[in-house]
């Protein structure tokens, strides 16, 4: 070929930073976080952004978070998985008739726990792929599915009760428990009020004993997740697999693996959660986790996750928690009625998905 | 016979072919989909597959690439006798298949693309990851040998224009050592300008040694820079041309299986 090409294109302006920017999938929960901070900043009592203000709506928005991130990977990858909210409960039952019915300790009841999760993600992974039916219509069953065996089982457990009781004494002693369950870094923060850094009850307790647990494991899932999707091969067979699942296993990418994985992972999300708080309640119940499925989902919209899968963070979904925690718990801050809380929810949806549309749009070229 | 001395043409003829296919004969029930097709690709040609809708063209690279079984015939790899079990057989003997809407992701970035199902990777056990530094080196190298200047690695595929897509597939699929590249309709979807993009894209992999099956039925795209011209008819080839032998109305000719379209060039005044 005589004709060079030119190592520039005058068509094509360099772009701005902001530009970049603007680019990411999770620009848009971090704007919309700040947008919030500043809503509650102005209108919320001071007291919300104290050390324990902040602590007291990390813990919900945490507790979101480990399934938003789940189902944040689910949705990348292309399938929806809204069976998480039931599985809160069955793995609650699950883990609840392991440690109390069977008094097996904590090394075996989690393990086991996680992994009968992992197996209901691959039956809905399977079923999935195999009919080709969509995962929403395969998961949405496994919504009433989970949640009935959860009432039958417990009932079945207890003698006719949705609730079983007893886990608090029966894990109390265990070495895992600290894991798993109450505060980080006990000795930090109490050190920390001994030098009047962070505020103290009267008695010289520190307000606030520690970092509530779950809001390290959300963390670290969250910084997991984006080291998967970012820095690995298989991050990178989970955006393929959402993007175009032809294309991709044409290119030899092992989509049906990918696609399982992530079922399983979303279950086990799931079942990290569900073992997190029936230990902290000491009980578990039949409606744990009742409609979690839409607001972990909604917190991965809003983290910037396409629904038609492909493009997201984990990262956004994270940013998407703390939203939520902040709206859910900021509201008692502030004289709003606390029921707007709903409205609040479907506004920022709908915000999202069109916000979303626009930047996918910016992202393929579209006009 | 269109003139075009914009391409290079390999002296494929004196070598021995790469992949052949004699007498593949494709039944579905009662249906008989290829009735005795014999093809073969050398090393360094473009070895043109034509045929209207319905000839047979589709089932015949879905056996080159291994993922239908012929019902009847044999394949030669080098010479020797083999039989794929599947795409992935296929692939590993050097046959690579660009789809013409199915090969990119458009929300990936180019580099994300390029490597989808084979990164390369740094680091051992848990800290093993994707080597973005090397994969948008070569990505970028690669399509720069390809006359395209990308924006940046990380440039979404979404943003290239339907021709750019296929260069990156095609760049793609040589890059991991592709012997024989089978492109299907390249450029059926394509403007006059990407078109050219395409075909000259083609004319550089050939030039690397790479055997080119071209499929297609737009036959001055084939004669632009085909070296072979096979034209599928009702399942069977009817025939094989070399470069310079046969004239573009001939190849519609045969393609169209003769009358019809003869007459109806009539009152079109040959614009077809």
């Amino acid at each position: 070929m005589p004709v060079d090409t030119p190592l520039t294109d005058e068509r094509i302006r360099t772009e701005s930073w902001i530009a970049r920017l603007m680019k990411r999938p999770e620009l848009g929960s971090i704007a919309g976080l700040i947008l919030v901070t500043v809503f509650f900043l102005i209108t919320a009592n001071s007291a919300m952004f104290t050390l324990s203000g902040i602590m007291n709506f990390l813990s919900p928005a945490a507790q979101l978070g480990i399934l938003a991130i789940g189902a944040a990977m689910l949705m990348i990858g292309g399938e929806f998985d809204l069976s998480i909210g039931s599985m809160v409960a069955f793995a609650g039952m699950i883990f609840g008739a392991l440690v109390v019915n069977l008094g097996l300790p904590l090394i075996v009841a989690i393990p086991l726990t996680l992994a009968f999760a992992a197996l209901v993600g691959v039956v809905n992974g399977q079923l999935t792929i195999r009919t080709g039916l969509p995962s929403f219509i395969v998961t949405l069953a496994f919504l009433f599915i989970l949640r009935g065996l959860t009432l039958v089982g417990l009932k079945a457990l207890t003698g006719g009760s949705t609730q079983l009781r007893g886990l608090r004494e029966a894990t109390a002693q265990d070495m895992l428990a600290p894991l798993f369950s109450g505060e980080a870094f006990k000795g930090l923060f109490a050190a920390l009020a001994r030098s009047g850094v962070i505020d103290t009850f009267p008695n010289g307790t520190p307000k606030v004993p520690g970092i509530p647990v779950e809001i390290l494991w959300f963390v670290g899932l969250a910084l997991a997740a984006t080291w998967v999707l970012l820095r690995t091969p298989a991050g990178n067979w989970v955006f393929a697999s959402g993007g175009d699942a032809n294309a991709a296993a044409n290119a030899g990418v092992p989509v049906r693996k990918v696609k399982t994985a992530l079922f399983m992972f979303t279950a086990v999300c799931a079942a990290l959660l569900a073992i997190m708080q029936v230990m902290d309640a000491g009980s578990t119940d039949a409606r744990r986790g009742f409609q979690k499925e839409f607001e972990g989902i909604i917190a991965a919209v809003i983290g910037g996750c396409l629904l038609t899968g492909g493009y997201g963070s984990a990262i956004g979904a994270f940013f998407g928690s703390i939203i939520f925690g902040m709206v859910v718990i900021g509201l008692t801050y502030t004289q709003i009625d606390q029921d707007w809380f709903q409205v609040f929810l479907g506004g920022m949806l709908l915000l999202a998905v069109v916000f979303n549309n626009v930047i996918r749009k910016r992202v393929t070229g579209e006009r | 016979m269109m003139q075009d001395s914009k391409f290079h043409h390999g002296e494929a003829a004196t070598t021995a072919p790469i992949i052949r296919l004699e007498e593949i004969r494709k039944h579905f029930g009662n249906v008989i989909a290829l009735n005795g097709v014999t093809f073969d690709v050398r090393p360094g040609e473009c070895h043109c597959l034509l045929g209207d809708n319905g000839a047979g063209k589709s089932t015949f690279i879905k056996t080159m690439s291994g993922v239908l079984k012929p019902t009847e015939g044999r394949i030669l790899i080098d010479g020797q006798e083999t039989s794929f079990s599947g795409p992935r057989d296929a692939q590993d003997a050097g046959i690579a298949t660009v789809f013409q809407d199915l090969a990119m992701i458009p929300l990936m970035s180019v580099t994300r693309n390029f490597f989808m199902g084979r990164e390369p990777t740094k680091g051992r056990g848990l800290f093993k990851r994707f080597d973005h530094r090397r994969a948008n080196e070569i990505c970028v190298e690669e399509m720069r040998k390809m006359g395209i200047n990308l924006r940046g690695p990380d440039q979404a595929v979404g943003t290239l224009s339907g021709g750019e897509r296929q260069t990156v597939a095609i760049a793609r699929a040589v890059h991991f050592g592709a012997r024989v590249l089978i492109l299907d309709e390249p450029t059926s979807a394509l403007g006059v300008r990407q078109t050219s993009n395409v075909l000259s894209t083609i004319d550089r992999v050939r030039r690397q040694g790479v055997g080119v099956v071209f499929i297609s039925h737009n036959v001055r795209h084939a004669l632009a820079v085909g070296d072979r011209f096979t034209v599928l008819n009702r399942g069977q080839t009817l025939g094989t041309a070399v470069r310079g032998q046969i004239s573009a109305a001939e190849l519609q000719d045969l393609m169209a299986g003769g009358q019809e379209l003869a007459e109806l060039e009539g009152s079109l005044g040959g614009t077809i």
